[in-house]
């Protein structure tokens, strides 16, 4: 791995994005207009306070997902990966490269998704702003990993569509939002106490109602970075030069 | 010619499979260093699949492929081959020079050389154009200008002129010899039988296996055919194809 390589790499990811407008406009309003959506289904009941936060985690998770794994899963398709691994490119570097791309989007798409919950929809928070906000990041640049992992093991875009059921929705089926997590059977909670969403919509909630401390938010942050090296680490690891 | 000695691509009994298919059963050739090689033979022959497995891209069942001196796919092979796919790998929501600039921080090559493969290529004119928007024989000029940055000493060009003009082809062949000339080391894929003239030796493959290894003339005065098209198709008449030894063709 060599820094040049991993920043000429997302240079260049960033660089074809910026040729995508309308890529990126969706990119950064599509996760604000889904809060927004929800904030009005429970416009006259208190439940958009109880679940903003947790939404806030889900569709920025949702949409890095799918678009790392359907860009990664072009750049093999086109042969673009093969040229790239026949040369000097660390597979890291490829990795990381795409990590730190999609994780400067998602900066992006959580500060706007997250201003809007806050300042337009009136999402009411106890705590920071800030710590909520780099919630909300992490959790969108898991969705980039993941996706990163998932393209790994994907061969067509089927597959790849058919990854999304397979890792995102449990997640967001234990995460709490359909039911309380201390509410889960046994079996289920332990299995959701190991998912990273759970720890990211656990954090957001403790955020906004401020019904823990910093450290409490600090080391669920801490669970969901460690998910996203560890998926970093994974897909380069899986990444294969030569392939059949 | 540099270090006639050691051949640039030495493969000694190479067996790979694609999916079910035995592609290549037992291929042994010797690329000499320092002049064009045309690999001919008509599509599906498993051009693609020896030129992916001197690469080092190619997972491969058994046998040795040796490139520069170094067991292919080396580390230190990543700077000295070449290598142009079929398709155009290139990203076309890129401009042209966006995509060789990329590819030459990745290579670590001096920044000029952008300018130079983009002269060497005759893309001056699309230079800031965005690849996506390029006719197909333009395409793959942005794809093989990509892989003579950094100057490497062998290229591996999968089919680099199918779809061009007759002008451009006769372009590229001569920047080919200029390589050549200047040392390089270069294996050229071809299914058309008219570019075999243009290269200095010929390895002639079919159902992968090299029928004949041999320059353009050697080859006409061994068959005693007019063209290469005929030598060739004599070729295959010398040549049944072979009933293979089943446990090339199922075992796993």
């Amino acid at each position: 791995m060599n820094p040049r390589r991993t920043l000429a790499t997302t240079g260049r990811i960033l660089t074809q994005i910026r040729h995508d407008p309308r890529t990126i406009a969706l990119l950064l309003i599509v996760p604000s207009l889904l809060v927004g959506l929800v904030a009005w289904i429970f416009a006259d009941t208190p439940v958009f306070g109880v679940i903003g936060p947790a939404i806030l985690a889900l569709f920025p998770f949702i949409v890095m997902f799918l678009i790392t794994s359907i860009t990664t899963l072009r750049e093999r398709r086109t042969g673009t990966l093969e040229r790239l691994l026949s040369m000097p490119l660390g597979k890291g570097d490829l990795i990381l490269g795409y990590t730190l791309a999609f994780g400067l989007l998602a900066v992006l798409q959580s500060a706007v998704a997250v201003g809007y919950a806050v300042w337009v929809c009136g999402l009411e928070i106890e705590g920071s702003v800030w710590l909520l906000l780099a919630v909300a990041v992490a959790d969108a640049v898991l969705g980039t990993a993941l996706g990163l992992l998932a393209s790994a093991f994907a061969r067509s875009e089927f597959q790849v569509v058919q990854f999304m059921p397979a890792l995102v929705f449990p997640q967001i089926l234990l995460g709490g939002i359909f039911l309380p997590r201390e509410q889960l059977p046994d079996v289920l909670r332990a299995i959701s106490d190991w998912l990273p969403l759970s720890h990211a919509i656990d954090a957001l909630q403790a955020v906004a109602a401020d019904s823990e401390d910093a450290a409490y938010v600090g080391g669920e942050l801490l669970i969901i970075v460690a998910w996203i090296v560890g998926a970093v680490v994974l897909g380069s690891v899986t990444l294969r030069r030569r392939t059949p | 010619m540099v270090n006639n000695a050691e051949p640039a691509v030495l493969v000694d009994d190479l067996h790979v499979r694609r999916g079910k298919h035995a592609v290549l059963h037992g291929l042994s050739l010797r690329v000499p260093r320092g002049g064009v090689v045309g690999l001919l033979g008509p599509s599906g022959c498993g051009k693609t699949t020896l030129m992916r497995s001197i690469v080092g891209v190619q997972v491969v069942r058994s046998g040795s492929v040796t490139v520069l001196g170094r067991p292919a796919g080396s580390a230190a092979l990543r700077h000295l081959v070449g290598y142009v796919t079929q398709t155009p790998s290139v990203y076309e929501d890129l401009t042209v020079r966006q995509n060789l600039r990329y590819f030459q921080s990745v290579l670590g090559a001096p920044r000029d050389d952008v300018d130079r493969v983009i002269g060497a290529t005759d893309l001056e004119a699309q230079a800031g154009q965005l690849v996506g928007s390029l006719s197909g024989g333009q395409l793959s000029r942005v794809s093989l200008a990509g892989a003579l940055l950094g100057s490497p000493e062998l290229l591996v060009l999968d089919e680099p002129t199918v779809g061009l003009d007759p002008v451009l082809r006769v372009q590229l062949w001569e920047l080919f010899h200029r390589l050549a000339a200047a040392g390089t080391s270069i294996l050229v894929s071809s299914h058309v039988m008219d570019e075999a003239n243009r290269c200095d030796r010929l390895l002639l493959m079919r159902d992968g296996e090299i029928l004949a290894d041999d320059t353009p003339d050697g080859l006409l005065a061994a068959t005693g055919a007019e063209d290469t098209e005929d030598a060739f198709l004599s070729l295959i008449g010398q040549h049944p194809p072979a009933n293979r030894p089943p446990h090339h063709g199922r075992h796993s």
